[in-house]
């Protein structure tokens, strides 16, 4: 085979920025055949693979993209599928630059192998082509139930019904795919891919059901009396952050987890949804991460005179994918650095008219290794808008833990788990942004993975046999 | 699908449906809340929970037809089934040990505030209510409260049915009168919750009002039914809904449920168009 040398990755096909920031559909239109295959051969098929090392739940890259070279592309989706669950999210959401393609060879003189797109192609080339439904697997009459149906929740869910279980999913939103589902807009995430993906786990059989809260709905408690084995509790990290500065409950403050769920989730972006959101205007956008990218995003689609992200850190540290900042910057979002809130300023009928900030320089690093932002003194000015979205971070909703005694939590809500991810409570597994706090949808997947295993392990030690 | 079983009007425009949603049947507590979807595209509506049977797997909920969704879920009749049906959210309310309470109630309020008088009783506390409506023809549940009150007083803007006044006039000479009131419970449009806990608090009595915050998911993730309690943001939708009602910022709380004057005109300006063509 003769390999691609060309230092740059094969670039990807997108829509044109000034036509895609005023619609919703998605933004990287995907590589052709001729696009993945001559990609594939930029692959050096490392003996050391240390881009398998960079992805956080070991995908064999090297493998995969090997069979896009040679033209298998079921074989390289199945490939995939040995590691990943979801490679048609991931291969949209990760961020690469840090983790596989991060560490890429190719990446030393030159850019790295596009991993991602790859791994995109190779899933969306199966959905498009193969439609032969999977034997379920035999039961092994054991149910176990899953709390939460982001990533974390949907990957335990695959892997126990893979193993014979009979699960299910129990989500308390009306629609399942958590943050995939109600944060990740449409033009990064089609919703159609999300939904897919779904419904392979329905026909493996995996029970989901919608509309049930545990801790209210049904407990933990009624869960195990119900007669499931174990639980998993991928609740996720939902519950917003506010800056804590005056002014921030007037009318046209959302935070992001608001706006995002009113447009992606109610689909407030459509003419005629029953939702409102507030469309138009100047929007100001705090945080720096792909939440506040979204959000600023979506503020575009929505019509918005000017989009302005305020973070209060540089360019350098902006924790988003750099994908994602790029495209941001292309559909014309401004990106305000060394900024921060003060206080958001409105009139007399209780609607924003701008947002005090000042600005900021860098200082020491602190214990996460990034440079502290400090106050510049006398620098406030105040930025004229209309609709501000707070973007600066989630941590677990408290309900669970407020609703299952004994379930041990950190000082910052995070559900503790042991080295098999199992909490306080005998049975109770958990894992994702509700026990390391808001993180990857990889890392959800991973420890749903893994705690799938361990609860496997655990029900069959409980049973008394041996494995 | 959760089906609506049966389905009958309290006045001119509050109805009350009862739903079969075993789950929530078993779980729901005075106080709380249920959140509904009509159809696959509707809005989410937060609902208080009436009544619940839990041998039947029912709730009971009782609706005012006030804008588009509403009027969306009020072309449902007995026989057809919400789309989506969850709960119950909300912290239940906190009656424990109460000896003789005031419920207070204002126009649709009293659905909200009927569970409680009606667990209060129940539970051998000495029950006055009052209930307030613009007029007559809006007078709803005035059987349900006698049954459950030791003294009921009924008050009308224009004095059609019952005393002419507003509740705060009936429950300042209730209390003139010597009632010595654990606590007041006032449900209603905001500016009565905010008058009455104006008078408590003149008066030293403890009170509890129910804040019906705009939401959307119902679970402390959106963090849009936000509202100041004593200078600290709550959610109104996992903190509540039930605040003290003299720590309760409701300027703001007024202000907040403008957010969507405009949108809200507009759809029910166009509901109004596309159900009067359907009548057509
Ligand atoms: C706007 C946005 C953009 C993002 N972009 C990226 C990206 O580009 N790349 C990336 O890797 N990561 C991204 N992330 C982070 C990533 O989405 C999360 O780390 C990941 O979704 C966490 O998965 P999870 O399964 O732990 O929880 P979640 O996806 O949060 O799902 C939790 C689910 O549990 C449900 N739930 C919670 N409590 C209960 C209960 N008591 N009963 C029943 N159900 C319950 C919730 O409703 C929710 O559906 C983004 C996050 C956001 C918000
Ligand atoms: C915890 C709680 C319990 C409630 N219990 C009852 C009840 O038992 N009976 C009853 O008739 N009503 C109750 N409500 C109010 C009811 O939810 C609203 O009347 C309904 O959502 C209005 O929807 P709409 O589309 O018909 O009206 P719209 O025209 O959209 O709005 C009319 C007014 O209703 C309020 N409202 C609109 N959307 C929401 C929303 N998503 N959440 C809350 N308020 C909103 C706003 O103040 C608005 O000005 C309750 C609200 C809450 C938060
Ligand atoms: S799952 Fe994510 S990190 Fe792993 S190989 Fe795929 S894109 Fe890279
Ligand atoms: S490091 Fe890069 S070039 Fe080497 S095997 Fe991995 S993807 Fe291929
Ligand atoms: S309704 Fe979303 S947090 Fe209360």
């Amino acid at each position: 085979m003769e390999r691609n040398m060309s230092p740059d990755k094969t670039p990807m096909p997108v829509q044109d920025p000034a036509v895609r920031s005023r619609n919703f559909g998605e933004v990287a239109l995907g590589y052709t055949y001729e696009m993945a295959v001559s990609e594939a051969k930029r692959c050096l098929n490392c003996r050391h693979k240390p881009c398998v090392a960079g992805c956080p739940v070991g995908v064999d890259i090297p493998a995969f993209i090997g069979k896009i070279a040679q033209d298998d592309m079921e074989g390289a989706y199945l490939s995939l599928l040995a590691d990943n669950a979801l490679p048609a999210i991931c291969g949209r959401v990760c961020p690469q630059e840090s983790q596989c393609e991060g560490v890429c060879v190719r990446g030393i003189k030159g850019e790295s192998v596009a991993i991602g797109r790859l791994e995109r192609y190779a899933a969306d080339w199966h959905r498009r082509h193969t439609c032969d439904i999977p034997p379920r697997p035999a039961p092994n009459g054991c149910r176990v139930a899953v709390v939460g149906s982001g990533p974390g929740g949907l990957t335990a869910a695959g892997e126990l019904a893979k193993m014979g279980y009979q699960v299910t999913v129990y989500e308390a939103l009306h629609l399942p795919g958590g943050v995939l589902a109600y944060g990740i807009p449409e033009f990064r995430l089609p919703k159609h891919i999300v939904q897919s993906e779904i419904d392979a786990l329905r026909d493996m059989g995996v029970a989901i059901e919608t509309n049930v809260v545990i801790g209210r709905t049904l407990t933990i408690d009624d869960l195990f009396d119900m007669g499931f084995e174990a639980v998993f509790a991928g609740t996720g990290a939902g519950l917003p952050s506010f800056m804590g500065v005056p002014g921030e409950s007037l009318k046209g403050v959302y935070s992001a987890n608001e706006y995002l769920t009113r447009i992606n989730l109610m689909k407030a972006y459509q003419k005629n949804s029953a939702t409102p959101v507030m469309m138009g205007g100047r929007v100001a956008v705090v945080g720096g991460g792909n939440v506040a990218m979204d959000a600023a995003r979506c503020a575009m689609r929505l019509g918005a005179d000017e989009v302005s992200i305020l973070y209060r850190r540089g360019m350098e540290e902006l924790p988003a994918r750099a994908e994602e900042v790029a495209h941001a910057l292309e559909e014309g979002v401004r990106i305000v650095t060394l900024t921060s809130p003060i206080c958001v300023h409105g009139n007399d009928r209780g609607w924003v008219t701008g947002i005090e900030c000042t600005e900021m320089t860098l200082g020491e690093s602190d214990a996460s290794g990034r440079r502290r932002p400090i106050v510049k003194p006398d620098s406030a000015f105040t930025l004229p808008v209309d609709t501000v979205v707070v973007a600066i971070g989630t941590s677990p909703n408290p309900l669970l833990r407020a609703t299952t005694p004994g379930l041990h939590c950190d000082e910052r809500g995070r559900i503790i788990t042991d080295e098999n991810g199992m909490t306080s409570r005998a049975g109770v597994f958990a894992g994702g942004d509700a026990v390391t706090g808001a993180a990857t949808v990889i890392q959800a997947m991973g420890a749903g993975k893994q705690a799938a295993r361990a609860m496997d392990r655990y029900i069959r030690a409980k049973r008394g046999e041996t494995e | 699908m959760y089906r609506i079983l049966e389905k009958d009007y309290l006045n001119s425009t509050v109805a009350r449906i009862v739903v079969d949603a075993p789950l929530v049947a078993r779980k729901a507590k005075p106080g709380q809340f249920i959140i509904l979807r009509a159809k696959a595209d509707s809005k989410r509506i937060p609902l208080t929970v009436s009544a619940q049977d839990p041998e039947q797997g029912t709730v009971t909920v009782i609706y005012q037809v006030v804008g588009a969704g509403t009027m969306e879920l009020d072309t449902l009749s007995a026989g057809d089934s919400l789309h989506d049906f969850v709960g119950p959210l909300g912290k239940p309310s906190d009656l424990e040990g109460l000896q003789k309470a005031c419920v207070v109630g204002g126009g649709v309020g009293c659905a909200i505030a009927y569970p409680i008088a009606k667990a209060l009783h129940e539970q051998g506390c000495a029950v006055h209510s009052v209930i307030g409506f613009r007029n007559k023809d809006l007078v709803l549940l005035e059987d349900e409260f006698r049954a459950v009150s030791d003294q009921l007083r009924i008050v009308t803007d224009d004095g059609s049915y019952g005393e002419k006044g507003l509740v705060t006039n009936a429950l300042e000479s209730l209390i003139q009168a010597g009632n010595a009131y654990d606590r007041v419970i006032a449900i209603g449009p905001l500016p009565m919750m905010k008058f009455v806990s104006l008078l408590t608090k003149k008066h030293g009595i403890p009170t509890v009002v129910s804040m019906n915050s705009v939401m959307v998911d119902g679970t402390g993730m959106c963090g849009g039914c936000r509202l100041t309690v004593g200078g600290e943001i709550k959610f109104a939708c996992v903190d509540g809904p039930e605040f003290d009602g003299h720590l309760v910022d409701f300027d703001e709380a007024a202000s907040r449920a403008r957010m969507y004057e405009e949108f809200e005109t507009r759809a029910r300006d166009e509901a109004c168009r596309l159900l009067n063509r359907e009548e057509d």
